[in-house]
């Protein structure tokens, strides 16, 4: 009957924080989650594997923290303004996660941490450039994107 | 204008004050990087100050504000914070490809190259528009 | 006392949020190239997404928070479209 029930009790939680709560709207927001999620039965998308689902929120912290942090690198970069050495650049970035979804969180936490942006992803050999702002040590940048986020998607979508 | 709920406790309007300005002025350092940095790609990196923090400072006053104000858990702001999440990395992507393909169709010379499969592990490309 | 310490960080915040939404507009209007454009437009949306919400908090009515939520996804199809539109619309090769 439920396809996609994480999806659906998204769909379901976000009709009720649009709405507020209420017994009227929880039985409406239920049947358009359910009708929402046989809509996208029918579109046939690769289910996500989630093994670890424990370690999401470590994930969300991890990323959350860093997040902060380099807003306010970006920050200070942008505010010292010329007086830095001109230190940006590309970097191509070997990746071992194949997953859609986990690229996809991976594409969302390299954008949306400040300071490095995700240009563009080769399936075949499944590298990604990346453009980074603060290019000292490329090696560095690597082994941190590598230890800190992709072995826990790898293990997250194992 | 409505005038704002007056009866706010003194610490809720200290920290929505306390959000919203670190929001606001997130957002305004990365437009002025928008308008100082030099080439595009570098450019590419100031808006998300202002899509990652900006929206969450300004989004958490917000759903502190009301929470406070109506005593009771308005925490539908946090639906633009999850929206902008999610979409700013497709827009970027997207920007970010039509750019390094006007770039590499124009010859530019400073952006590296496609599908070169004899790459070792590791290339960094310097991205110095001055070069040539 | 709440009050005012509230509406002093709105204005502030307002005009922080102004003073970014026109530096957004200098870098659309600039240019160099359309990419430079469009990422002020981008930029520029979601400023005034912003500053709506600010108003919502300033005169303490929730209506301003579905405009909000109305110019961002407007927005981002907007720049979806533009962005498609560089990368095949334009004959360079």
């Amino acid at each position: 009957m439920l396809p996609y029930p994480i999806l659906a009790f998204c769909l379901l939680l976000m009709w009720l924080l649009l709405n507020g709560f209420s017994w009227g709207h929880l039985v409406l927001g239920t049947l358009v989650a359910i009708f929402a999620s046989w809509a996208l039965a029918s579109l046939r998308p690769d289910k996500p594997k989630l093994r670890k689902w424990w370690l999401v929120p470590k994930l969300f912290a991890v990323v959350f923290v860093d997040i902060l942090r380099s807003n306010m690198a970006v920050a200070a970069l942008i505010l010292k303004g010329k007086r830095r050495p001109h230190t940006s650049g590309f970097l191509l970035l070997p990746l071992e996660i194949r997953d859609s979804t986990a690229l996809a969180l991976m594409a969302i936490i390299l954008t949306s941490t400040p300071g490095s942006a995700w240009l563009e992803y080769d399936s075949r050999d499944g590298t990604v450039l990346l453009h980074v702002l603060d290019l000292i040590d490329e090696e560095q940048w690597i082994a941190t994107i590598k230890h800190r986020y992709e072995a826990l998607l790898l293990e997250i979508f194992a | 204008m409505i005038q704002p709920v007056s009866d706010l406790p003194l610490w809720a309007a200290i920290v929505v004050a306390v959000f919203l300005i670190l929001g606001s002025a997130l957002t305004l350092i990365g437009a002025i990087g928008f308008l100082r940095l030099p080439t595009f790609y570098e450019r590419l990196h100031a808006p998300t100050l202002g899509t990652s923090w900006g929206v969450g400072g300004i989004m958490l006053a917000s759903m502190i504000y009301f929470s406070v104000a109506s005593s009771r858990p308005a925490l539908h702001e946090i639906l633009i914070g999850l929206f902008v999440t999610v979409t700013t990395p497709i827009t970027f992507m997207l920007l970010a490809r039509a750019a390094l393909h006007r770039d590499r169709a124009e010859n530019n010379g400073n952006v590296p190259e496609k599908h070169q499969h004899d790459l070792k592990d590791v290339e960094v490309v310097q991205g110095n528009p001055d070069e040539k | 006392m709440s009050a005012v310490i509230l509406l002093t960080a709105i204005s502030i915040a307002q005009l922080l949020i102004a003073i970014a939404m026109a530096i957004a507009s200098v870098r659309m209007f600039r240019g160099p190239r359309a990419q430079d454009r469009i990422i002020g437009l981008d930029t520029l949306y979601i400023n005034a997404m912003l500053m709506l919400v600010t108003f919502g908090i300033g005169t303490g009515s929730t209506i301003y928070f579905d405009a909000a939520l109305v110019i961002g996804m407007l927005g981002f199809v907007a720049t979806v479209a533009l962005a498609k539109f560089l990368m095949r619309g334009e004959v360079i090769e």
